[in-house]
């Protein structure tokens, strides 16, 4: 029986929960005796904390225990990605504690938890807790924290800088840009976002005092990684008294890779209380003001080349936002993940990019959807389209003649992705750039917008349509990489699976990622069945459980596809292969002679003479009459540590309408040309480029974390925050080219990551470019109806 | 204090004590364990508590549990008979409508609800009908494509699961 399910668009294995209401987040699980936390949080973003009073709240109905940060005993949440790593850059590190003691740094850091019987009365004793505060001045804004006068928040950081870092070349970029004919110069705002995953955070906490061993359920992308944070790093136990498991978990896009203190609080306060579970759940407000938030960058940009669009260098310097003090690995994405890319899909010669981290009285932040990349991409497809603009060339034709030619792969980057000292370096894989963007011109209909230009000038509309050429970065990373580079975990980042074989045939497979979303339970096993020769049907996957589960790095950088799936195919050879050794002394044949095809094990040229898999399985397990030497059970792990990256690529065309009355901006038509490689079921693809490229969207045109100068979270709920709604958007135009990774078997890339990397810069260059007539250069996002009216007015009063 | 209260959630049923603050949502999912009802949001936003009272949808988290006394709910767990799939499900499920879950039962029963009143709905009605439901993963587009086509399934005459959603069909 032949299986051939690899890229096909087979239905997901995790929907019939999901559909029925039967899917298990954190808040569905009810443990008995359980009590419920609530967290106070700062009211003040910056403050010291005086004195905190807890005794009106312990005596509140229902409260258990009242909890301040005096009263857990552990270290910092750890910060595992400073910026520089083995270069021995400084870097001014102030970490978060489960609660705050001393001082708050943003609004919404939790200062003390109330742990009662039931959530409404631990929410309700919340309001008695009584804390002297001293609020302290605040700055909000990433460049002005760094001026003279500005108000300090950590006595190690002075300027609030966290780090100040460079790469790329130095004095090359500085002769390109001076000895340039053109040179193009502007200030950018990548501005700040909510991730907004639709499952807030929670986390579960228990404490077994029968063997001194903690349990936690959490709503997170890392089970494992936060079991050596936590218990390491924090808490001072070894790994093996802790367990993390992660249930269903409601969307993530990033958020949800990170150590936070409300693990620590509750597995803390569930020991405190004779070892009743604790479970705390985030409210939706509470999850703008204390999880991570992403982007927040302000960027000067200076691009550099010839008349005739030959670009020859770039420079940025670029204040990156970190928070009020460090998320996991909050300094990594803004250097090494954004810097290290910011030539994207081009050849250009000099690039040099300074990257200065900074404190403000804002919540952290860290990698959302694309980390450092949809940033890096913003940045250089906004110079392209400004260079273009500068010496009036077509801005698809700019980038034309920019793209690395196919014949450059495996091509080593100027901006220092292949330059890690130690020697190890990363390449570009592969690509071939300029058919997927004549292949989006040609779905847009690009030739013919100028005369759709002048048809929307009939309604009262300005039309604008803008590309984006983009590469991705997925399956983050080989370790000798890592290792040698000194930027990353301070670990390795290689992934695992396990495959078991009962004797009925039937399959286990284990993996060390973890699903948010994107269908692993269905992808692995479209893999193993293709593998193995069995039907899905026959194959459960398993995951996100520390016990139980091989060691992995869990999900997130679009690793999974590229690094995990990697996992599962050497996870399947080595079951394959000892199958056919079994298989061979079954049929009384040489190991040699055995064939494979599917799950039929025959000899060669003897076709009569076969055992199929479930046949291996069986005897296998009985092993009564396994030969010597073999062990009994089909029962096999690997482990795969990529040996580079993988750079899925494409084009991007948005084409939107300026409404000259209102400001309002109608996104009418979006196209996106993405080559992911091979895919390994092309609808959950499709779904991850249409999710990505709307959350690039919503960034381009509503969405935005507004903090005021006092340091409150302006945009602090769904009413204030505007999140994309499903009669704000257009249905997208999908299109693809197939350039297959040479780095892995299967030839994939990944994909979580490409829509919203791509996405801002198309529909941030579409309203530009409508804004043209206006003599407007450039505008920073979000295109809200506002920000466009007025924009539209001052350029008219300033023609008039 | 507590007030009583009784109502008929997914055709049974069913008598609760509950304080006068607490709200339906919250019933349906600590009282009564149908924990396919989510809590997305703390302002009416998202959409992610939305069940059908009386076969209107409602979000579950702008009504006080007392609201209900005497009504009609229907949850995500019973849209369908037990063990079946409501067209709207199995359209999900076809057409790849969910990724992660979390607001799919709210996006379900919202669904429904459009469906009830309108049997061939165009793609922008069916965009303006479901926009008081945030999905941060699909981009929608798959939803609206699912929706689409359990249209299609219900008005070529499948039967619609009874006691489902009143007035419709």
């Amino acid at each position: 029986m032949a299986i051939d399910m690899l890229g096909k668009r087979v239905k997901r294995v995790e929907d019939q929960r999901l559909i029925t209401g039967e899917g298990r987040y954190v808040d569905d699980i009810k443990l008995q005796s359980m009590a419920h936390c609530a967290i106070l949080r700062s009211p003040y973003a910056h403050a010291n904390i005086r004195s905190i009073d807890t005794s009106a709240a312990k005596g509140m109905p229902g409260v258990l225990d009242v909890m301040t940060g005096a009263d857990i005993p552990y270290n910092p949440l750890p910060m595992a990605w400073p910026a520089g790593g083995s270069a021995g850059l400084k870097n001014n590190v102030n970490s978060p504690r489960a609660l705050a003691t001393d001082s708050v740094k943003w609004t919404g850091e939790g200062v003390a938890a109330v742990i009662a019987e039931t959530a409404e009365q631990a929410q309700d004793a919340l309001e008695s807790i009584v804390v002297d505060w001293e609020p302290l001045a605040t700055v909000v804004d990433a460049e002005k924290a760094t001026q003279p006068g500005a108000p300090q928040l950590h006595e190690n950081a002075p300027n609030n800088i966290v780090f100040e870092w460079a790469v790329g070349d130095r004095e090359g970029t500085a002769k390109a840009v001076d000895s340039a004919e053109v040179v193009v110069r502007q200030r950018l705002v990548n501005q700040r976002l909510i991730p907004n995953p639709m499952e807030t955070r929670g986390d579960i906490g228990w404490y077994n005092p029968g063997t001194d061993e903690y349990t936690i359920w959490m709503s997170s992308q890392t089970p494992h990684i936060q079991r050596i944070l936590l218990a390491i790093f924090v808490m001072g136990i070894p790994e093996h008294k802790l367990r993390c498991i992660s249930p269903d978990v409601g969307g993530a896009f990033g958020t949800k890779i990170f150590t936070y203190g409300d693990y620590v609080v509750v597995l803390e306060a569930s020991k405190r209380i004779g070892g009743r579970p604790v479970k705390w759940i985030e409210g939706r407000r509470e999850n703008y003001q204390s999880t991570i938030h992403g982007r927040d960058h302000i960027t000067y940009l200076e691009v550099a080349g010839t008349r005739a669009g030959e670009i020859t260098g770039i420079r940025v310097k670029t204040y990156a936002n970190l928070g009020g003090r460090l998320s996991t690995i909050g300094p990594g994405i803004p250097t090494t993940l954004y810097a290290r890319v910011l030539s994207g899909c081009y050849k250009i010669p000099n690039v040099y990019a300074e990257v200065v981290g900074v404190y403000t009285n804002t919540v952290f932040v860290d990698a959302y959807r694309g980390a450092g990349r949809p940033e890096a991409t913003y940045v250089v497809e906004r110079a392209m389209d400004l260079f273009a603009g500068e010496i009036g060339m077509d801005p698809a034709e700019l980038r034309r003649r920019n793209f690395i030619a196919p014949d450059k792969f495996p091509y080593e980057n100027p901006s220092g992705l292949g330059t890690a000292s130690g020697g190890a370096k990363i390449y570009i894989d592969s690509g071939n750039y300029e058919p997927a963007l004549d292949k989006a011109l040609a779905m847009a209909g690009y030739a013919e917008m100028a005369a759709a230009k002048g048809e929307a000038r009939t309604r009262g509309k300005y039309l604008g349509v803008g590309l984006s050429s983009y590469i991705e970065v997925c399956g983050v990373a080989p370790s000798k990489w890592i290792g040698a580079v000194g930027e990353g975990w301070g670990a390795a980042m290689w992934e695992s699976a396990n495959i078991k074989v009962h004797l009925t045939g039937k399959v286990v497979v284990t993996m060390g990622t973890q699903p948010q979303g994107q269908g692993h339970e269905t992808t692995y096993a479209q893999i193993v069945g293709h593998e193995l020769g069995i039907p899905m049907e026959d194959i459960v996957v398993q995951h996100s459980d520390t016990q139980g589960t091989p060691f992995g790095y869990g999900s997130y950088g679009s690793r999974t596809s590229s690094v995990g799936s990697t996992a599962a195919i050497k996870a399947a050879a080595k079951i394959r292969e000892k199958a056919r050794r079994y298989a061979a002394h079954m049929l009384e044949a040489s190991v040699e002679d055995i064939e494979v095809e599917g799950a039929e094990y025959r000899v060669k040229g003897s076709p009569d003479k076969k055992k199929t898999f479930q046949e291996i399985a069986f005897a296998l397990d009985l092993a009564f009459d396994a030969p010597e030497g073999m062990e009994p059970y089909l029962d096999e792990t690997a482990y795969y540590d990529t040996p580079n990256c993988t750079f899925p690529f494409g084009t991007h065309v948005a084409v939107v309408e300026v409404d000259e009355a209102t400001g309002h901006v109608d996104l009418v038509k979006y196209v996106a040309v993405d080559d992911v490689g091979n895919k390994i079921n092309p609808m959950i693809v499709d779904g991850q480029l249409h999710g990505g490229i709307v959350q690039g969207v919503g960034q381009a045109l509503w969405e935005g974390a507004v903090y005021g100068d006092d340091g409150q979270l302006l945009s602090g709920s769904m009413l204030d925050y505007a999140l994309p709604r499903a009669s704000w958007l257009p249905n997208l135009e999908l299109g693809e080219t197939v350039t297959p990774s040479p780095v892995n078997p299967l030839g994939v890339k990944g994909v979580g990551e490409a829509g919203a990397i791509a996405s801002t810069a198309a529909v941030a260059n579409a309203v530009n470019d409508a804004l043209k007539p206006f003599g407007i250069r450039h505008l920073d996002m979000p295109f809200t109806p506002q920000t466009v009216w007025k924009a539209m007015q001052t350029a008219k009063g300033a023609q008039a | 204090m507590a007030s009583h209260i009784a109502l008929t959630v997914n055709g049974k049923p069913r008598e609760v004590d509950v304080e006068p603050r607490r709200l339906l949502v919250q019933v349906l999912r600590e009282d009564f364990d149908l924990t396919g009802t989510h809590v997305g949001c703390d302002t009416s936003q998202c959409g992610a508590c939305t069940v059908t009272v009386d076969g209107k949808a409602v979000k579950s988290c702008t009504m006080l549990a007392v609201q209900a006394d005497g009504a009609t709910v229907t949850t995500i767990e019973g849209l369908a008979p037990a063990g079946g799939l409501h067209p709207l499900q199995a359209a999900f499920w076809e057409h790849h409508g969910l990724q992660c879950g979390f607001c799919t039962p709210g996006m379900i029963m919202a669904a429904a609800d459009l469906l009830a009143r309108t049997v061939d709905p165009t793609d922008e009605e069916i965009r303006h009908a479901i926009e008081g439901n945030f999905c941060r993963c699909t981009g929608y587009q798959n939803i609206v494509t699912a929706i689409r086509a359990a249209a299609a399934v219900m008005r070529a005459g499948v039967p619609a699961p009874s006691g489902a959603i009143q007035g419709g069909m």
